[in-house]
């Protein structure tokens, strides 16, 4: 039986609910509306109405070509996932279908991975990368991110896929399925919304990721991450341009986000709710 | 062909032998049911013909040649699933399809075997739906129809009935019996329901703790049932065992008689009792008959017609010709 709410707790708790919503969207809402101020407005104090100056993403666009790093930050985030992927998918069938003993404690140790703070390896990586010329390159990052986020997509695709009975897994080995045919015609396509929204998961994750990114590219490689710090060093007190430069970093996530919100909370509680 | 032939084949996970080593013959295009209780081994057993265990010991051979080390698809042999295991991203033509995509046979000889297996399986008119907008019955055939156009040297059916409601299972009982009439092929068909043993097999294997008790036909298991075990476990109802007093007087430790070897009589007879429950079939009437001082209850077997109630003191009389005896260890005594 459905559980009885009166009309006026149903009032207080909708309203609480967006009050919560609201503070924890304002910051970014705060950003967007900064960076639709003038330089003067903007270090003037707090003041949530705007004066729809466009000016700041001019001089954003004019100083520093948001086209290049948009680019690059497509490419590390498409590439990472779908290297990652590649990597995943086989790796989570053996998991799930073929477990051994150990499955468990593989499973935790790349978990674990995820514990350290990624300083911590930033020396070896830093000069890995400046020894082998990966420094300052899409693929140098598109390696980075995708080892830094496989440990995710290995336990996201290993949740999904335990969830398809072994038995049409087993029909397809009767049926004369090699191994690629039992991956690619069977396990695949009935872990579809998994890996799409695995996929999804990992284009934001990379997407946002300021670490790697910052410390490993100069110009060449520098995604939209790299661009907006770029903004707040040398240019820290022009609040408006570092506002306008961060929502035209983050207007494309944003967008995606929301077509695909669906999609995503589906695939997060995945096995949860059927 | 389809000759399957288990030599000293045994099964171990780990420490715990789930079958001991084991015989066992299958003819051409015979009807072999493997029945026993859940946890008995069957399925396993079923599965290690198929190929998706290893064997730990022993040799599988098929027409002769050794299959042992072979996987599934070599083998020649379909698999029926218990849960159907359709493809549920699929139509029901590319289901049916897929395994002869996978042996690359030509398109127009793909589509004639879908035809036929479609006619013959009533599925023409679903050939384009998803196994998810099927009953639980078509998805049943088209699991069939999955394992007919491999044309394979052997059936295997995995318990393919258990997720059907009762009206259904009599009705595909019946289309695979004639199913396996019309192909005269192997089939090898494990159920934990001695009804669809007794009603489908030519030869019933009655597997008991990874064990053959024993293998013969239906009416060798019903009439001359090798132990005790297989006494108690085909027939339906169950048979009544007594051990004690009224076996010794037999000259044994256990003796057995079916429900329908026993007579009821209202004036006088050899043992004594009162009716617990009785069941009103029309065609037959079962009686549970409690307090005779052998066991709890004696199940009795009468004609349609007989009227007794709950609390009538009724005499019970088993055919003595009927009677089957066994020893200390529940081996039968001739």
């Amino acid at each position: 039986m459905a559980r009885a709410i009166s009309r006026n707790s149903k009032i207080g708790w909708t309203v609480a609910a967006w009050l919560v919503a609201l503070i924890i969207f304002f910051p970014i809402l705060y950003t967007i509306i900064t960076s639709l101020k003038t330089e003067q407005e903007a270090i003037a104090g707090f003041d949530l109405i705007p004066s729809f100056s466009f000016s700041s993403y001019e001089t954003v666009q004019n100083q520093n070509n948001y086209f290049r790093p948009f680019m690059n930050s497509v490419v590390i985030a498409v590439g990472s996932t779908l290297l990652a992927l590649i990597v995943a998918i086989p790796a989570a069938w053996a998991m799930a279908f073929s477990p051994t003993k150990r499955t468990k404690d593989i499973l935790m140790w790349m978990l674990s991975t995820k514990m350290m703070p990624a300083v911590a390896v930033l020396v070896p990586i830093y000069l890995i990368f400046l020894r082998t010329g990966l420094m300052d390159t899409r693929t140098g990052l598109v390696i980075i991110l995708m080892l830094m986020n496989l440990p995710i997509v290995i336990w996201m695709l290993y949740t999904y896929f335990r969830e398809i009975p072994g038995e049409i897994l087993e029909a397809a080995r009767m049926d004369g399925a090699t191994l690629r045919d039992e991956i690619l015609y069977i396990l695949t396509p009935m872990a579809v919304p998994g890996i799409a929204s695995t996929m999804l998961l990992n284009i934001i994750l990379a997407w946002n990721e300021a670490f790697w990114t910052i410390q490993l590219t100069t110009t060449n490689a520098a995604p939209l991450s790299a661009f907006i710090a770029s903004f707040s060093s040398p240019q820290g007190l022009f609040w408006a341009k570092l506002s306008a430069a961060s929502t035209m970093a983050i207007a494309p996530i944003l967008i995606l986000g929301w077509f695909s919100q669906k999609q995503l909370v589906r695939g997060l509680t995945f096995g949860a709710v059927k | 062909m389809g000759r399957i032939t288990l030599e000293g084949v045994a099964k171990r996970f780990g420490d715990v032998e789930v079958i001991p080593p084991l015989n066992l013959d299958i003819e051409d295009g015979e009807f072999v049911v493997f029945v026993g209780p859940s946890g008995c081994g069957k399925s396993t057993l079923l599965r290690l013909i198929a190929g998706l265990e290893d064997v730990s010991d022993g040799r599988i051979l098929i027409d002769g040649k050794d299959a042992t080390d072979e996987s599934p698809a070599k083998r020649g042999l379909a698999m029926v699933f218990q849960s159907y295991a359709l493809y549920p991203h699929m139509s029901v033509r590319k289901n049916i399809a897929f395994p002869m995509k996978m042996a690359k046979v030509p398109l127009d000889e793909q589509n004639r075997r879908i035809d036929a297996a479609a006619k013959a399986l009533n599925l023409t008119d679903y050939l384009e739906r998803r196994p998810g907008q099927l009953s639980g019955g078509q998805r049943q055939r088209v699991a069939i129809g999955r394992a007919i156009v491999r044309e394979p040297s052997a059936f295997l059916f995995d318990e393919p009935l258990s997720n059907l409601d009762a009206a259904l299972r009599v009705g595909m009982r019946l289309e695979i019996s004639e199913l396996h009439n019309r192909l005269e092929t192997t089939m090898i068909y494990v159920t934990h329901d001695q009804v669809e043993a007794m009603t489908m097999a030519d030869k019933i294997v009655v597997l008991h703790a990874g064990r053959i008790e024993q293998v013969g036909s239906p009416l060798e298991l019903y009439l001359r049932p090798k132990n005790a075990f297989v006494a108690g476990f085909i027939g339906s109802p169950k048979m009544n065992l007594f051990s004690g007093e009224t076996a010794a007087e037999y000259g044994a430790a256990t003796i057995g008689v079916r429900p329908e070897h026993i007579g009821v009589s209202t004036e006088g007879g050899k043992w004594k009792g009162r009716v617990g429950v009785s069941e009103h079939l029309g065609s037959d009437t079962f009686l549970y008959v409690e307090d005779t001082g052998l066991a709890e209850t004696i199940t009795v077997r009468s004609d349609g017609e007989v009227r007794l109630r709950h609390g009538d003191t009724v005499w019970l009389t088993p055919n003595e010709d009927k009677i089957h005896k066994f020893d200390q260890g529940g081996d039968r005594i001739d």
